[in-house]
């Protein structure tokens, strides 16, 4: 086809690159603020290249506790939303003809109910429940973990059940009566025939459980009682002020998928090298040859290297030292902020002497320029977030501070952010 | 050979719903047969055969195994074994693995099944191959495979639903010689189904024809191709010209058949047809084409026809003329290649003669379509 005119491929090329930025832009841009050492995510006035955020995160008892929580529920969801997508997946192909689309609509529905609503009717029955089995306030039934398993196992499970109805239609029921008329009972033909063609599928069933139940929110809620999870320790923190530990947990979340997404392709490109081979495929999975691992995988070249990266930067994070470049950032910005006093000393001094010689100002607002100063780190933006670097630095510059509020022409964003970020030091001292 | 164990089919009905798949069949299969089942596709052979292994319970009669009423019996619980119509290998099992499976789920141990898998595997020459995937196999191997898998299991019946369909002309034959002979060698009952008329003739002992969930007619493959019972069988099991008329006179087996184009003709009654027939039904006689052949007498008479060349075809074994009678009445012969040119031109008239005792007159009836 080289009917395609320019033009509509450059049009195509565009769109692609405004579609992956607009997916994919948010989390970059998240991940790079990971390694400012500037006490917001930001990126633009580029402080110090910094690993002090990991740190943060990793001293951060609350965001490891919900991590922990989080773990401990979506085990238990995986477990039981696996089990229960996988019957009503098998029920549904055994089940009446006529029932099916009925018996379907059902089973699909909590995926449309909000979660809010399943958080508050999971809290509200197992309360009920508890109260009619006459057992304590802290009964098993009132627990944290109890409830929010349950609760998001009631959707995530309709999620599996998805999954397994999918690949069951691919299953051939001939071979679970082929393993019956071999001799076979019911139990020893599911298991030995029908679970190993299910595998798969129980694999995929399994890591979206995990995934969906990591992320859930509306549902837990509710439901977490004495153990809250990521989220909702994620959600309460962002309540007093946003710091970059956040983007850190973030940049490793996203490390962590692109990992397991890269071994994945490696693994089907692998299959599929191995059949266009005619090799069997049992033969070739069996062990990591070097050589063999590489040719014509290019996704297990680019994992490796990905590895070799983040083991590179873990390695590279533990001598690194942040604090002689912080050092200079902050004797370069103190330059600067001196001159800028410096400047606006002069110039209120030849306001004073030109009041004094005429009667009113009529280039003064032209005069309120402030010279730029010569730093290359001052960015344009410098003294917006100056109040947080003044705040860091140290007491003494308390009362340097005073002058910058009163020049309201030389920023937009000065003082729109300076309550801000006053209010988010407050707590730290 | 009558060692084996026999299957009887008493009253059998198989209704899915409203809809009759198997209507009142009779059938007595003995121990150590080969008893196929022939007929167009829809026909019910695969619920015959489903009913039999106890993937269905017939709705009204019965399903005698050696004797036993298999009544409330699943098909883990029979003693036959199923060799399907895909199939149905299981794919993620090494072709030892499935071959051994119906003793992997009566607990033999490893060491067991592999040596019974090495002897399985000779038997259906595959030798060394048991390690490959059942993907990894070709057509007519992983048919060998299910046949071994089947076999593993000592069933005293082996059903086989149409498992040579998928395979190519060449294979096809090669493979009927060795089911013959595999059935020979293990002894047991083989009940087969087909829709290819040349299987069921080559390899059976017996043969059932169905139409639409009837069986029209029981018999040897011979008695079959030479003395159909009705004209379904007769169209459906080889060619035939079909002559339709009205008996005008009967003669002892024979008879007398006016018909509608091509005058007054003689034939035999088909013996299941003997005394069913008086003077004044329909009836349709049926001549194959290689009873036809060129007359030397050139007048017509009760076992000759006139007609016209359309065109002839050369196939090798044998020469297809395919000629018009009067009226437009279509037929075709076939003349053995005896090495002389015989290939007749167009609108050459021919006069054709055969023996009365090769055409047979059944009530008329329904013919198989195509
Ligand atoms: N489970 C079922 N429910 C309803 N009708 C069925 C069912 N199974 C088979 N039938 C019908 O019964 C008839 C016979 O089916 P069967 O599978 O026995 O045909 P067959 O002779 O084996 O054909 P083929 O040569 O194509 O395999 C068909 O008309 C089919 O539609
Ligand atoms: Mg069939």
């Amino acid at each position: 086809m080289k009917t395609e005119s320019p033009l509509i491929r450059f049009g195509l090329a565009i769109y692609l690159v405004l579609f992956f930025t607009y997916l994919l832009g948010p989390l970059v841009l998240m991940g790079i603020t990971a390694f400012n050492s500037a006490s917001f995510p930001q990126v633009t006035p580029w402080e110090v290249f910094s690993f002090e955020w990991f740190t943060t995160l990793f001293n951060d008892k609350r965001i490891l506790s919900g991590i922990g929580n989080s773990l401990i529920v979506g085990f238990f969801t995986v477990i039981l939303s696996v089990a229960m997508g996988l019957a009503g997946a098998l029920m549904l192909t055994q089940i009446w003809p006529k029932l099916r689309a009925t018996f379907y609509t059902v089973i699909i529905a909590p995926i449309l109910i909000p979660g809010v609503v399943l958080g508050i009717s999971t809290l509200v029955f197992w309360d009920r429940v508890n109260i009619m089995l006459g057992l304590s306030d802290d009964s098993f039934l009132r627990n944290g973990i109890f409830l929010t398993v349950l609760g998001q196992a009631t959707f995530i499970s309709s999620y599996c059940m998805l999954v397994f109805v999918a690949r069951l239609q691919r299953y051939d029921l001939g071979l679970t009566e082929a393993a019956l008329d071999l001799g076979a009972t019911h139990v020893q033909a599911f298991r030995k025939i029908q679970l190993p063609f299910l595998m798969p599928a129980v694999g995929s069933a399994a890591v979206l459980a995990f995934l969906a139940s990591f992320e859930n929110y509306n549902t837990t809620t509710f439901t977490f009682q004495d153990y809250p999870t990521l989220t909702i320790e994620l959600a309460q923190k962002v309540r007093y002020g946003i710091d970059p530990s956040v983007s850190a947990l973030a940049f490793i979340i996203v490390v962590i998928t692109v990992f397991f997404a890269l071994l994945n392709e490696v693994k089907t490109r692998r299959a599929q090298l191995a059949i266009a081979n005619g090799a069997p495929v049992g033969a070739v999975s069996g062990s990591f040859k070097m050589p063999g691992f590489f040719s014509g995988n290019p996704a297990a070249v680019v994992l490796t290297l990905f590895v070799a990266v983040v083991v590179g930067t873990i390695a590279y994070s533990q001598f690194y030292d942040p604090e002689p470049a912080k050092a200079v950032l902050l004797k370069e910005k103190r330059a600067a902020q001196q001159l800028r006093i410096k400047a606006l000393q002069e110039r209120v001094r030849l306001q004073r002497l030109e009041k004094k010689l005429k009667g009113p100002d009529i280039f003064g607002s032209g005069n309120s320029k402030v010279p730029q100063p010569p730093s290359k780190s001052a960015s344009p933006f410098g003294n917006v977030f100056a109040p947080t670097n003044l705040e860091k630095a140290a007491g003494t510059n308390k009362d340097e501070k005073k002058p910058a509020p009163k020049k309201p022409g030389t920023s937009a964003f000065g003082n729109v952010f300076a309550p801000t970020n006053l209010e988010k030091a407050a707590p730290k001292e | 050979m009558s060692s084996g164990v026999g299957v009887d089919l008493q009253d059998m009905w198989i209704k899915f719903g409203d809809f009759v798949a198997v209507r009142e069949a009779n059938v007595n299969i003995k121990g150590g047969e080969f008893f196929s089942f022939l007929g167009p596709s829809g026909c019910g052979k695969t619920t015959i055969l489903r009913a039999v292994s106890g993937f269905l319970e017939p709705s009204d009669g019965k399903v005698l195994i050696g004797g036993n009423d298999m009544a409330g019996k699943g098909p883990n619980e029979r003693p036959t074994a199923l060799i399907f119509q895909n199939l149905a290998l299981f794919p993620l099992m090494k072709v030892w693995e499935n071959i051994t499976f119906s003793m992997e789920v009566r607990g033999a141990s490893a060491d067991e099944r592999r040596k019974r898998a090495d002897e399985l595997l000779d038997m259906i020459a595959l030798s060394g191959q048991g390690d490959k995937l059942p993907s990894e196999l070709s057509g007519g191997q992983k048919q060998r495979v299910a046949i071994a898998r089947a076999l593993c299991a000592q069933p005293d019946v082996l059903l086989l639903d149409e498992p040579l369909s998928a395979l190519d002309l060449k294979l096809r034959q090669h493979m009927r010689t060795e089911l013959r002979e595999i059935q020979k060698r293990v002894g047991i009952t083989f009940i087969y189904i087909t829709h290819d008329q040349g299987e069921a003739l080559t390899m059976s002992d017996s043969v059932a024809v169905m139409k639409a969930g009837i069986i029209d007619q029981i018999s040897d493959g011979k008695s079959i191709y030479d003395d159909p019972a009705t004209a379904f069988v007769a169209s459906f099991v080889g060619e035939n010209n079909v002559f339709r008329g009205k008996i005008s006179k009967i003669i002892d087996g024979q008879a007398i058949i006016d018909t509608n184009r091509t005058g007054l003709l003689r034939g035999r009654v088909s013996s299941m047809a003997q005394g069913k027939l008086s003077v004044g039904d329909d009836a349709m006689m049926f001549i194959r084409p290689e009873a036809l052949d060129i007359s030397e007498e050139k007048s017509a008479s009760d076992t000759r026809i006139i007609a016209n060349v359309r065109h002839s075809e050369f196939e090798g074994q044998s020469y297809n003329v395919f000629m018009e009678g009067s009226a437009g009445k279509e037929m075709k012969m076939a003349l053995t290649n005896r090495g002389e040119t015989r290939l007749y031109d167009a609108d050459v008239e021919l006069t054709l003669g055969y023996d009365a005792n090769q055409a047979v007159i059944v009530p008329a009836g329904e013919l198989a379509s195509e």
